[in-house]
């Protein structure tokens, strides 16, 4: 089975690699609109120090629903999808795969190029750790979560306004962990409490998620 | 050994089938005959489990569909309307990643042998190739789907040439020859002998 997964993933890496222009959307957008905020507020340090950790966690949920469109759809059209629910690993166990895929693509780059949008914003040194700590732990979740609505809307017409409406008020609590512990830590507090309940988080997505994204699927497919 | 006991199938409110009963036993090929729209794709949709019947039950050596699940889809290879390959990937790499997701990993030699026997060439991406090569990069899976016992295959023979439509009449009987079971449908002449459940005369009847 392991084998069977390695492989999924190792598909959709080549896919995503052939299909660069895909994979650069959501990154790019997250450049962009992190990069045009110190531009339009003007270069006042201390409110852009301020607002930071906001900002680069809202562009952040917002770059992971942009791409979450793509996780299955191409799989769905070509009948791809038909054959993974008739493939010899279990559903739950592909959808897991697939999400893991889809977050080294689209998640993984964020977090590291994170270090990066902080400079633009005067972030002091000290910060880049725990933003970078709380991104990595938030995003793949936020995949995960993404990952449900996405199976859901499925070859729905005006199914990316549907998806948005479906996982907003569930990514909500992971933006209010995530920017609220680099806040903490600008604040001069420890923000490990949010760090933690982000990583118990992701810990109960990566449980529940696959099975709920699987389910899904089953009914798209119908 | 499959059955399909007292299946019915409705969509969107309508009909298709009712009561519909048959068994298939090692070395049988049935052809799901019917006009468009009668239910074939459904049918077969329900065979392989990705369609959840209306009424009664799929059971493969005497067990429900349902409770094998895994178990099941191990036994069967299902091609359906839609070719299932990508078209960012050769034809190599597609088929590779066919089998390796059925849990039936291949080497590349018995890749390229496959697809060679199709008359697909394996290394040029899927997007060059014509629809009738695409479905022949599709049908290559027959060719290392051992060992798996039940092909379901909905329009094998749609988009090919005369050449191709032998190739996988031959793999088909081959097939049945080792004791393996066919069901398909098609609207081509195909040369295969086997049974015929006709999805009309169900309609008439129901």
């Amino acid at each position: 089975m392991l084998d069977v997964l390695l492989g999924l993933v190792r598909r959709d890496l080549l896919l995503a690699l052939r299909n660069k222009s895909d994979v650069g959307t959501a990154l790019l957008f997250f450049v962009i609109v992190t990069s045009l905020f110190p531009l339009g507020i003007g270069a006042e340090p201390g409110l852009l120090r301020a607002i930071a950790p906001g900002v680069i966690w809202v562009a952040a949920l917002l770059s992971s629903m942009l791409s979450l469109g793509r996780l299955f759809a191409a799989d769905h059209a070509d009948g791809t999808l038909e054959q993974m629910v008739l493939g010899a690993a279990p559903l739950g166990a592909v959808a897991a795969a697939k999400t893991l895929a889809h977050w080294l693509v689209s998640g993984l780059p964020l977090v590291l190029i994170a270090p990066l949008i902080a400079l633009q914003y005067d972030l002091p040194l000290s910060l880049y750790g725990v933003l970078v700590l709380s991104l990595l732990l938030g995003t793949p979740t936020l995949s995960l979560i993404g990952a449900i609505g996405a199976a859901l809307t499925l070859g729905l017409r005006g199914g990316g306004v549907l998806l948005s409406l479906l996982v907003l008020p569930l990514y909500v609590p992971v933006l209010i962990m995530g920017a609220g512990g680099v806040e903490m830590a600008a604040a001069g507090m420890s923000g490990q409490g949010h760090l933690l309940l982000l990583a118990a988080m992701l810990v109960g997505a990566a449980a529940f998620a696959p099975w709920a994204i699987a389910a899904a699927l089953r009914i798209s497919l119908e | 050994m499959l059955e399909a006991a007292d299946l019915g199938c409705e969509r969107g409110g309508r009909a298709l089938f009712r009561a519909l009963s048959f068994s298939l036993a090692p070395g049988e090929l049935v052809r799901v005959a019917g006009a468009n729209g009668r239910g074939k794709t459904s049918l077969l949709r329900i065979l392989c489990g990705l369609l959840a019947p209306t009424a009664g039950e799929v059971r493969w050596s005497g067990e429900p569909i349902r409770s094998l699940k895994e178990e099941y889809s191990k036994q069967l290879v299902y091609l359906g309307h839609a070719p299932a390959v990508k078209d960012e990937l050769t034809a190599a790499e597609n088929l590779s990643i066919a089998c390796r997701l059925a849990g039936n990993a291949r080497s590349r030699d018995e890749v390229s042998a496959a697809l060679r026997a199709l008359g697909v060439p394996g290394g040029v991406f899927v997007k060059t190739l014509s629809q009738g090569q695409r479905r022949r990069a599709a049908l290559a899976r027959l060719a290392l789907s051992r060992p798996a016992a039940l092909w379901l295959l909905d329009e094998p023979l749609a988009a090919l040439d005369a050449q191709a439509a032998r190739l996988v009449e031959g793999l088909v009987a081959e097939h049945t020859a080792q004791g393996g079971m066919v069901v398909y449908t098609t609207h081509q002449e195909a040369r295969l002998e086997g049974r015929v459940i006709n999805l009309d005369a169900m309609v008439e009847n129901a």
